[in-house]
């Protein structure tokens, strides 16, 4: 059994032009001890989809999904405060600034220790301990000094190691790391990468890992999603994927990688994801595909076989090349 | 921390000053001056008026006058009214906890009111509730306090006899002010009724003066809990599986209540002007019926010290709030 099992997955925002659909159809399936990358650009609906999962979408958000499971709850039909019972506890989500994730009034403690007394009944000196005990865990010099420290004392980095503390604070099943390294430095970019994969090798937690960067993805995930204005367009391993992606997005995206540029200029993909208002007919990659035909243009493209990696595409690429493109059908005649 | 509160309060000394000028030429710009009011309406012989005024000093140069004054003020005299000849903090602290009993009741009031309201309005936002409590709030603000306070009396005094019309407490009860505050006193004086009376005089002015620092407060607490509500640490909160009681209650308003302290600050200085209007309407005898009686009778000692006394108030009140302010938002307690 997954840990994660969630199908058709949808959410809808009311605005005031009328409905937008951040997330669409999308499928995901995260294992006990997995990392799970999903990778897209800001408006792919990444953020949304995790954020539905843990149920933190603000009042004019619509969730849809055909199934959506945690650890064999019915996320779905389960009472708010069931659910409540299991966010913050089984699954954790950390964020993309730490700096404004912690609350400003509170001390770093205060905040650790709510988590422990809420969920797991600890008295003061067991929560104290346990908060004690995560600091260090998560590599936080002078933890008993720190614990009794505000927000606004401590770097980026250390508050996103306190938010991982706060997070594991009850020994989650599964962890959702949202963008957590976008925020900060270069240098402590690398190490919070390395503390979050290490501590999920130790707990042998799920972590779904949120990102931007296709470097992040590389040195961590195990399976990657890529998603694209809110659809899930390939879903392979990390290596596969690397080799050979199968959506034309994919590839674009990996083109884009300064350390894989062949020319002077950085490679880049011409255009805009696509917002509430200009969403194209057919393929939503269309305006920016190098390989788009008008059949693109007017059909929305089903996904392909899983060996294709369930690419969205009409004609996904095998090593570079679109299978059953006209015009590389006449190439190859 | 200390040396903050040292920085502030050496400022309010140029305030203070400022204030004592102010309140001392201001009155003298009215025309007419105690002994002519004294004098009445057969009026006096031109000799007799300049040897009172001499009598009184008011025949100096102002900048001697206001230099006389200030001295005593250092000494803490603050001079005698014209009218009663008693000293005028003596008087002020007769009166004062009269005041000071409707202003606490007024404050607690639109606290413990305006506050909910606020929280209530932000979270349904948008909603039918919200539009009713801001939409009661705009008319509470914009309402003249003396036409309320009418309003009400024809109601709950007049219609309804509910409540006195006036006073602090019905004539039939007499016991030694202990405390000052009726409510108290009207307890340890231990006559049946007395509690009851006392009560059913404060409720009506109390209301009156509540109205606009309510309706100030609960418009406050609703756009900051609203720019609270969608800051990150509140997402954290629910992300933690705090249920909305506390992620509400205790995470996002101990961050949105740093600028409601503000806001309830300040109001003291309204309730202190709307003093002046609520206790002229319910003839509460405190500070505020006190002052507009010496405005009639240009008792100019009461008026200048009055207004020394009333405006160091709302600057020690302030003073105090920004102490409040450091304790509450742990960024300014540890700045420098």
């Amino acid at each position: 059994m997954s840990l994660l099992d969630i199908r058709n997955l949808t959410v809808e925002f009311r605005t005031a032009q009328g409905p937008f659909r951040a997330v669409d159809g999308v499928d995901l399936v995260v294992d006990q001890g997995e990392i799970l990358s999903i990778v897209g650009e800001s408006g792919s609906g990444k953020s949304v989809a995790m954020l539905a999962t843990m149920g933190l979408l603000p009042w004019t958000a619509t969730v849809t999904a055909d199934r959506m499971a945690f650890d064999g709850h019915d996320l779905l039909t389960m009472s708010r405060r069931e659910r409540r019972r299991i966010v913050g506890r089984d699954m954790a989500m950390i964020f993309q600034e730490p700096m404004t994730s912690l609350n400003p009034c509170f001390t770093v403690g205060f905040q650790i220790k709510e988590t422990l007394r809420y969920h797991l009944g600890l008295d003061r000196k067991a929560a104290h301990e346990r908060a004690v005990e995560l600091m260090r865990q998560v590599g936080i010099p002078e933890p008993e000094r720190r614990l009794s420290a505000f927000p606004h004392q401590m770097s980026g980095g250390m508050s996103q190691r306190c938010m991982i503390a706060m997070a594991l604070a009850c020994k989650p099943k599964l962890l959702i790391a949202d963008e957590p390294t976008t925020a900060l430095d270069v240098t402590i970019q690398a190490q919070i990468l390395d503390l979050l994969v290490g501590l999920q090798r130790d707990s042998g937690m799920g972590l779904v890992l949120i990102t931007h960067d296709m470097g992040v993805v590389a040195e961590t995930a195990e399976r990657v999603v890529v998603q694209y204005a809110g659809q899930q367009v390939e879903q392979q391993d990390v290596k596969a994927l690397f080799e050979d992606p199968h959506h034309p997005y994919t590839a674009a995206l990996l083109a884009a990688l300064p350390e894989r540029a062949t020319s002077k200029e950085l490679p880049s993909i011409p255009g805009v994801v696509p917002g509430q208002g200009d969403r194209p007919t057919g393929c939503l990659f269309n305006p920016r595909c190098r390989f788009a035909t008008d059949h693109c243009r007017k059909v929305v493209p089903p996904h392909a076989s899983s060996e294709m990696g369930r690419a969205l595409c009409h004609y996904p690429l095998r090593h570079g090349v679109p299978t059953g493109h006209p015009a590389h059908m006449e190439a190859a005649s | 921390m200390l040396s903050f509160f040292l920085r502030r309060l050496l400022l309010l000394i140029p305030t203070f000053i400022g204030v004592s000028i102010v309140s001392f030429a201001f009155i003298r710009l009215l025309p007419g001056d105690p002994i002519m009011l004294m004098a009445g309406e057969r009026g006096m012989s031109a000799e007799r008026y300049l040897e009172l005024q001499h009598q009184f000093g008011y025949d100096r140069p102002l900048v001697v006058q206001y230099l006389d004054y200030l001295w005593g003020v250092l000494q803490g005299d603050l001079g005698q009214s014209i009218v009663t000849k008693r000293p005028v903090l003596q008087e002020f602290f007769t009166l004062f906890p009269a005041t000071l009993e409707l202003s606490l009741c007024a404050i607690t009031i639109a606290v413990a009111i305006g506050v909910p309201a606020g929280v209530l309005a932000a979270v349904k936002r948008g909603s039918f509730l919200d539009q009713a409590i801001m939409g009661t709030a705009l008319v509470g603000y914009s309402m003249p306090i003396f036409w309320w306070g009418l309003l009400l009396i024809i109601l709950f005094s007049g219609v309804l006899g509910w409540t006195p019309v006036s006073g602090r407490i019905s004539l039939m009860f007499f016991f030694p002010p202990v405390t000052g505050f009726m409510l108290i006193d009207s307890l340890l004086s231990g006559q049946a009724g007395a509690f009851r009376s006392a009560l059913s005089h404060l409720v009506l002015p109390s209301i009156v003066l509540a109205t606009i620092p309510l309706a100030v407060i609960a418009r406050q607490t609703r756009s900051a809990m609203l720019e609270v509500l969608s800051e990150d640490y509140v997402r954290t909160a629910r992300a933690k599986g705090l249920p909305s009681r506390r992620v509400v209650g205790l995470h996002a308003l101990r961050n949105a209540l740093i600028p409601v302290i503000t806001t309830i600050g300040l109001q003291v200085g309204v309730l202190l002007a709307g003093a002046i209007l609520t206790e002229t309407i319910f003839s509460w005898p405190g500070i505020g019926k006190w002052m507009v009686d010496s405005v009639f009778r240009r008792d100019y000692p009461v008026i200048q010290g009055g207004l020394l006394i009333i405006a160091g108030i709302i600057m020690l009140v302030n003073l105090l709030v920004d102490v409040l302010y450091g304790l509450v938002n742990p960024r300014i307690r540890h700045a420098r």
